[in-house]
């Protein structure tokens, strides 16, 4: 058996989005700058993507722009809208725990000459509204934020953040990156006060190498791209017609099936947890019982953990609920874990409002990402350390992880198991059994 | 202009009465290399020399490229060759040669005859002088030197006439297959790569052993040691690389036995498993990596403790290398980009935060004794289930 529980990383493309890419590049391959008739076939496929796309989040289809993904979504938004308003202020702000796609372009405008200032986050990844406050100044041009933190799942407050950024600073720009959100969440970008949002076709099963930037009309912003004019001199070269109508039937599946979706996934993560809970009651009771048998005293930390578990607690009540679900239970189960106070799986991710309904993190403590990951690779079963984008670097732990301030050696242990509506229950059930008997194997030959 | 190049070779020269046997590897090692080049090529041997007559249209930095890993070369001169027509003629077309050759002709040079055709009516010393005159007069900013010149122009006279002024260095070293057949330990790491090419210089084909630990290493891993291989083979020839599957044999040691003699014991299973393949493939040695000291399994005391294991000969070529001095002879050979790729190798997965770094071999042999019970076992499983994958 099989089961593709990355899709994160990326989705399989569905088979409506394989159809007209392929009539696209077969029958209607015409290039819309063409002044003939193909041309003008191929130019209806762009605009009619164009507007089926604008509707799913109801702005207009001038509005949006096709790119190569969502990379050059996020470069474009940050650098050309950063360098079109630098004399209005050269100030920026961001989060800690953005893509390398918003925090490369931030680092690259800082050699520019402008000031970034990161906005730390709590355990669970969030900002605070509070912390974003103090940080909008007279001269900040543009705040970036993700939607739905890759990692972890997280939602961040991003509508509260557009209010407050429009009533500290009227001028100030407001960057989505929304390329794990589209398609999970209704967005409304005019409605919400958001500027520019970025978007990527293959997480929502469309192709890849295809994503749009919505760019609100009133936003003055530089092309990156020039060449032949294409797009209204905003994003030149030769229009992508496969991608632009195949990520627009995509986009129209998606939000047509929006709600059926979401419950769908919400019904997959639960199934998710609960399974790991278990699986870590049943893991816990087998390794206490044996440290019984060989009459270990254990090491009680319960005042260290509660006290570091206190530190992480967020302000805001929502946190709180998830808290419960995920850190608190690290307190509760340390006084008991025993020697190593080693939990079998610690879940990072929640199940409250403030979590994308597609992706569960956990760390498996003193089993490292790799080797598990390595381990269900072998049994057919796909899932990512971290994020798949993070995993080429020399050391694979996450900055992401890192800002959550999570333990080491719940950093370098962390898997993310992320779902999309042709996930099936089976494919859960099967991860969840795989990891029952592979765990038990792994722990015992931890590194000492 | 260069239909054909002239071989130069070193040791093979010296080597008697077997030096046809040298040669004709080195004939067959240049024809290797250049199946994978575009163009059609004769090799052949002609009067103590190896000459490659281009009969195609062909890419000349391309051949230089493959000539240039061919074990036994020492110097590469691509040959401008013409027909005899007559000393007067030949002026002339030495004169386009370096016209053709050089940007700038105001070189110090010195014209080098050797008639092979003795019948030619006019002797080598005269040859000279009355080249270097019409030199002189073609391009008057070259002065002779004939102590010290910065370009020796050869004309060889035989059947036809061979012209050539530069050499490029080869490899050195002794055509692959002269020297019999060894395996290589080969990790994903720099040194192992370097080790089997130093071996391969000496003439010696290679096959390789790599020790795989899924899930403690990945797939990626694996790949990682095959495009090394690969690399590799760019010189030394077709290499089977068995790919062996360590995980049991490296767990249960970790189960049965002491932590710090973790990677010493590993070690001496891995030499044993190597041994076997070896005399599989008709090897008739291993080599690895090591260099003394680097890390606490190279010491003097634990290459003794591995060494043990085996009755071939073990060679060590980086045993008196530093760190720098491997890390350049891989960037040399190209294998430095792919080894400094980071993915875990086996080796260093279970690895004690202090292992021993002086073991006593009996100490180790005791600690053995722990794993009698499925270890004999384990090992003919890990032979058993090896992966054999021909890289080339």
């Amino acid at each position: 058996m099989e089961a593709y529980l990355d899709n994160s990383a990326t989705t399989r493309c569905s088979e409506l989005v394989r159809d007209v890419v392929v009539r696209t590049m077969m029958e209607d391959y015409g290039n819309p700058s063409s002044k003939h008739r193909k041309g003008l076939d191929a130019e209806h496929y762009l605009r009619d993507a164009r507007e089926t796309i604008a509707r799913t989040m109801k702005v207009n289809e001038k509005e949006i722009f096709f790119t190569s993904g969502g990379t050059e979504s996020d470069n474009w938004a940050l650098i050309g809208a950063a360098m079109a308003n630098r004399r209005t202020g050269m100030h920026l702000i961001t989060t800690a725990v953005e893509h390398a796609a918003v925090l490369m372009p931030m680092q690259y405008l800082k050699e520019q000459g402008f000031s970034v200032t990161y906005l730390p986050v709590d355990g669970r990844g969030r900002i605070s509204l509070s912390d974003l406050e103090a940080a909008i100044r007279e001269d900040t041009i543009l705040v970036s934020m993700m939607y739905v933190n890759n990692e972890v799942g997280t939602v961040e407050p991003v509508e509260e953040a557009a209010r407050l950024i429009k009533k500290k600073n009227p001028r100030t720009l407001f960057h989505v990156d929304a390329i794990q959100a589209y398609g999970k969440f209704a967005i409304y970008p005019k409605r919400a006060g958001i500027d520019m949002l970025s978007v990527s076709g293959h997480k929502i099963h469309g192709p890849k190498g295809i994503g749009f930037l919505y760019i609100n009309e009133k936003v003055k912003i530089h092309p990156l791209i020039l060449g032949g004019g294409q797009q209204k001199g905003m994003r030149s070269g030769t229009d992508n017609v496969p991608g632009a109508a195949g990520l627009a039937a995509a986009a129209k599946d998606a939000y047509e099936h929006l709600e059926q979706n979401v419950e769908y996934l919400k019904k997959l993560r639960g199934r998710m947890l609960d399974g790991l809970r278990a699986l870590n009651e049943q893991l816990e009771d087998g390794q206490q019982s044996q440290e019984e048998k060989a009459g270990n005293v254990r090491l009680k930390n319960r005042a260290e953990e509660g006290e570091r578990a206190g530190e992480r607690q967020p302000e805001k009540k929502a946190g709180e609920t998830v808290l419960s679900d995920g850190k608190l239970q690290t307190k509760e189960r340390a006084g008991r874990s025993g020697q190593q106070g080693m939990q079998a799986v610690v879940i990072n991710s929640g199940e409250d409002e403030y979590s994308a309904p597609h992706i569960v993190s956990a760390a498996f403590p003193g089993i490292r990402s790799e080797v598990l990951l390595h381990a269900l690779e072998d049994r057919g079963i796909c899932v990512s350390a971290g994020s798949a984008c993070s995993s080429n670097k020399k050391l694979p732990v996450s900055t992401v992880l890192k800002e959550l301030h999570l333990r080491p050696e719940l950093q370098e242990s962390t898997l993310r198991f992320s779902f999309s509506c042709l996930t099936t229950e089976e494919e859960i059930d099967y991860c969840l059994e795989t990891l029952g008997e592979l765990l038990p194997v792994l722990r015992r030959y931890i590194r000492r | 202009m260069f239909k054909c190049f002239l071989i130069k070779y070193g040791e093979i020269g010296i080597k008697g009465k077997n030096r046809h046997l040298f040669e004709d590897a080195l004939v067959r090692q240049i024809c290797h290399a250049l199946r994978k080049v575009d163009g059609k090529f004769h090799v052949y041997k002609e009067q103590g020399r190896i000459y490659i007559d281009c009969e195609t249209l062909y890419d000349y930095d391309e051949v230089v490229e493959s000539l240039s890993k061919v074990f036994g070369i020492v110097g590469i001169c691509p040959v401008m060759k013409t027909e005899d027509k007559g000393l007067e003629e030949l002026g002339t077309e030495v004169i386009d040669f370096l016209e053709n050759v050089y940007d700038i002709k105001d070189q110090t040079f010195k014209v080098l005859t050797r008639r092979a055709r003795k019948s030619y009516p006019v002797e080598s010393m005269e040859v000279n002088a009355y080249l270097g005159h019409r030199i002189l007069e073609a391009f008057p900013d070259m002065k002779v030197d004939v102590h010290d010149p910065e370009i020796l122009l050869h004309v060889e006279i035989r059947e036809k006439i061979f012209i050539y002024s530069k050499i490029i260095p080869g490899p050195g070293g002794m055509p692959v297959g002269t020297n019999g057949k060894a395996t290589l330990l080969l990790s994903g790491g720099i040194d192992s790569p370097v080790a089997g090419y130093m071996i391969s210089k000496r003439g010696v084909e290679i096959d390789a052993v790599y020790f795989h630990a899924p899930p403690y290493t990945s797939e990626r891993a694996k790949e990682k040691v095959v495009d090394l291989a690969r690399i590799v083979s760019a010189y030394s020839g077709p290499i089977n690389l068995h790919v062996v599957n360590f995980t049991d044999i490296q767990l249960y040691i970790y189960d049965k036995c002491p932590h710090d003699e973790l990677t010493i014991i590993m070690r001496r299973y891995m030499m044993k498993i190597a041994e076997h393949f070896a005399r599989q493939s008709k090897s008739m040695a291993l080599i690895t990596g090591e260099s003394l000291g680097q890390v606490a399994s190279q010491t003097i005391q634990s290459l003794a403790a591995t060494n043990e294991v085996c009755t071939m000969p073990v060679f060590r070529p980086l045993i008196g290398f530093d760190k720098q001095e491997i890390i350049d002879v891989s960037e040399r050979i190209g294998t430095y980009e792919t080894s400094i790729l980071p993915f875990e190798d086996c080796c260093t997965i279970f690895v004690a935060k202090h292992p021993v770094t002086k073991p006593n071999l009996n100490a180790i042999k005791r600690s053995e004794q722990k794993l009698n019970e499925k270890i004999d076992e384990l090992v003919r499983t890990a032979i058993e289930t090896t992966e054999i994958i021909r890289v080339e």
